[in-house]
């Protein structure tokens, strides 16, 4: 066991701290409280991602063939740290860089990745994931889009919910049914689909929060070229669950960051805030409740390290992420409590309103922490993974 | 970086839970248990054959010389095999004690007598106010010809009726003081106060005109208090240590049954209630393990910054034991509740280790005034993750 890092770790923190200082935009609002889904900002954001590709700082962990700089999952990890440290701009193509690329170049033919990986990297094509249906979510293996073979194109229709990135994206990954005969987890396969063919309609879901993080897509009928899968036809649904482990794998590094903020802020307006005549610092209840907090963020941080150490070594993202998913959804759920019950009456305005604490942020927070144990796998799917993966119980379902 | 045990640690970790699966074997903690005995000679014989009363102490006074991360695996070991007896508070309690607080060669012949086990040794701190802040200590401690004279209660002490030694936190005035006391002094009276946990033994220990000799009394203030915060901070980790092992104990018992027991014809670990319980009680084993490791590290890489780390330790080991407790004996449903199954045991010693050294609340009140307090500056409320 040792948590101090080798000098190859520090030297690469370093040069990417430096990097960053250096170049992250002039005007860039960390706090994040734009239009989430302007034009303008997807325009800005896909520059900064180009940006940060020229001097190789996309895809480190892909490998150096394909434009990568094969880093470890350590510095994966700092990688990540910085840039929640920095608050730098998000990448843009996020869905491509962490979970297609990684797909593709374990699964996909020489051409495919000849073809895409390079623009993944360089945001000159945006990904979006298609997934969920509206009658397919935890189920995922209900999904019923099908796509039919017709020559040398698969004919695709049906309809994907719940999808990131959607209305700028150039191209979608998405499991599609190819046999409705056989039991649903072997009919499945794994399309590249071109957003821009025709067919293809994109309408924005707008959140309890007000936002718009998330669409639907349809298809109708809507060509997509047999070279465009990925594996085997019909042998779609282990490459999906391996793209999905990808995503729960990392993610948590970055979190991890964004609630030290925020409970630091939380923290620092306990000392302003006043409760039962004092500064709610100083509220037994309120300390007890901040303290508590303080606590689970750490404990996901160092989960997370155990993860990535055991990761590190295996070389694979294991069904573990679902613990560590758990472990932040519910979190985050409980800190924005104790952030509206510190705040009190204040803790309920949003950005609309003058006396917002923090331009509503709070109010934004606690909303969307809601969804928190929805998105990417709900809680009661990740204790099933739990329950049959890891534990050894028997299938449930 | 790397946060997991090392290959030297590992082995380390299996050649105890041999150990302890040859020597503690459940059936010897029933007998144990059954027969109210929470001390046994024939265990302590094999721990110091093995070497491991010296555990941590250093090598020039025949220890072992282990780090904490290794302290904490021993602990975590004797967790899972629910090992009864006085190692906790003569290793981990009072042993740091002795180690800080002692001249050399005082500390040379103590940390011997107990590495070579002629000796055990405890540390009676709470009073009525059953509190465990060294300032709310006030039994006194009047100067005497030739050293300190006694008169007060201690409660909860641990192991001191098999101990040699009892380490008192006294108050001369303003200044907390010392006293190692032999326990067949005279003006002595120990009390079995029996708790719902029969594998640990508290004492009530009264002190009427008890005198000390100044040889055997640490009286600088300072550095009495210093030694005590450190032996506290050591032992409440391998007290939390201990904790994460009977949690594992106590998940890895209920998945077993679920496999096996069947209602309605399946196993009832394939129904999703239970499968969820079992996965909550991982979440909380697999939190509470990194909470440890992580402040036992800090104990031996960082210890000024240790005590945060080791109060979230604590304080979530305290909740995480309880819960995980209660989720085992739900899962086992009414068998958990019967004598014959040795999940109550597991539960009941959740709650005296949940009580033992601050609870929850007490150490959540400590991260708070570690990371509220310090106002003017900015909030620091983990660690610097990234540095």
């Amino acid at each position: 066991m040792d948590l101090n890092p080798t000098p190859e770790e520090q030297r690469f923190r370093d040069e990417f701290r430096g990097w960053l200082q250096a170049n992250i935009p002039e005007g860039w609002d960390p706090s994040g409280f734009h239009d989430e889904d302007s034009r303008q900002r997807f325009e800005f954001l896909r520059a900064w991602q180009k940006k940060m590709y020229e001097a190789g700082w996309v895809g480190i962990h892909w490998p150096k063939e394909y434009g990568g700089r094969g880093a470890s999952l350590i510095e994966q990890t700092i990688f990540i740290e910085e840039m929640a440290r920095a608050a730098a701009p998000p990448i843009i193509n996020v869905l491509g860089v962490s979970l297609l690329g990684p797909t593709l170049i374990a699964y996909g033919t020489e051409a495919q990745k000849k073809r895409f990986l390079a623009k993944i990297i360089s945001a000159d094509e945006i990904w979006c994931q298609g997934y969920s249906e509206p009658n397919a979510g935890s189920d995922l293996a209900a999904l019923r889009s099908e796509a039919v073979l017709d020559g040398d194109n698969f004919i695709v229709n049906g309809q994907k919910t719940w999808t990131s990135y959607g209305h700028f994206a150039d191209w979608c990954f998405a499991v599609v049914r190819t046999d409705p005969d056989v039991p649903k987890h072997k009919g499945l396969t794994y399309l590249l689909i071109d957003m821009h063919s025709p067919g293809v309609t994109i309408r924005p879901l707008k959140q309890m929060t007000g936002d718009s993080e998330f669409n639907e897509v349809s298809f109708q009928n809507v060509k997509v070229p047999v070279e465009n899968v990925v594996g085997k036809v019909n042998g779609g649904w282990e490459i999906a669950i391996a793209t999905l482990m990808f995503e729960r794998g990392t993610l948590g590094a970055s979190l991890q960051i964004t609630f030290k903020r925020q409970i630091e802020r939380l923290i620092e307006l306990s000392r302003k805030i006043v409760r039962n005549g004092r500064p709610a610092s100083e509220d037994p209840i309120i300390r007890q409740r901040l303290a508590q907090i303080c606590t689970e963020i750490e404990i996901f941080r160092l989960n997370q390290l155990r993860t990535t150490t055991r990761m590190a070594k295996s070389g694979v993202p294991g069904p573990e992420g679902s613990i560590q998913k758990i472990f932040w959804s519910e979190m985050n759920q409980r800190m924005q409590q104790v952030a509206m019950e510190m705040l009190g009456p204040w803790g309920q305005l949003t950005k609309e309103s003058d006396y917002a604490i923090d331009h509503g942020q709070w109010a934004h927070a606690y909303l969307r922490s809601r969804g928190n144990t929805i998105e990417a796998g709900t809680s009661e799917i990740q204790r099933n993974i739990i329950g049959h993966f890891v534990l050894g119980l028997p299938k449930s379902y | 970086m790397e946060f997991e045990l090392n290959e030297t640690q590992r082995l380390f970790q299996r050649s105890a839970r041999e150990l302890f699966a040859q020597e503690c074997p459940p059936t010897l903690v029933r007998e144990m248990i059954e027969k109210n005995q929470p001390y046994s000679d024939a265990v302590w014989t094999k721990l110091v054959e093995q070497g491991w009363t010296g555990l941590i102490f250093g090598e020039e006074d025949g220890g072992l010389g282990l780090g904490m991360v290794e302290m904490a695996v021993a602990f975590e070991e004797m967790g899972r095999a629910l090992v009864p007896g006085a190692f906790l508070s003569t290793v981990a309690l009072a042993g740091p004690v002795i180690e800080k607080a002692c001249s050399p060669e005082y500390r040379s012949a103590r940390t011997q007598a107990i590495c070579e086990g002629r000796s055990k040794a405890t540390v009676a701190l709470l009073e009525e106010s059953a509190s465990w802040k060294p300032d709310d200590v006030k039994l006194a401690a009047n100067t005497s010809e030739g050293g300190v004279r006694l008169n007060g209660k201690k409660y909860f002490v641990n192991d001191a009726s098999v101990s040699d030694l009892i380490i008192t936190v006294a108050r001369a005035g303003s200044n907390l003081v010392l006293a190692f006391v032999d326990p067949r002094s005279p003006g002595i009276s120990i009390k079995a106060m029996p708790g719902m946990d029969a594998t640990r033994s508290l004492s009530a220990v009264e002190f009427n005109d008890v005198i000390v000799k100044e040889d055997d009394v640490v009286s600088d203030g300072a550095k009495a208090r210093d030694a005590l915060d450190h032996a506290l901070n050591v032992a409440t980790l391998a007290l939390s240590a201990e904790m994460v092992g009977g949690m594992e104990w106590l998940m890895e018992a209920s998945v077993e049954y679920a496999k096996t027991r069947k209602q309605f014809g399946k196993p009832i670990g394939q129904f999703q209630a239970v499968q969820h319980h079992c996965a909550n009680m991982l979440l909380m084993t697999e939190s509470a393990r990194s909470a440890v490791y992580y402040a036992a590290w800090m104990m031996g890489n960082n210890p000024e910054e240790a005590p945060l780390a080791v109060s979230m330790a604590k304080a979530y080991a305290s909740d995480g034991y309880r819960e995980v407790g209660n989720l085992a004996v739900q899962v086992h449903g009414g068998i958990g509740f019967t004598w014959d199954e040795s999940v109550h045991f597991y539960y009941k010693r959740a709650k005296a280790s949940e009580l033992m050294f601050g609870d929850a609340t007490y150490h959540r009140e400590r991260i708070a005034s570690l990371v509220i307090d310090p106002a003017g500056e900015p909030a620091k409320a983990v660690s610097e993750a990234a540095d």
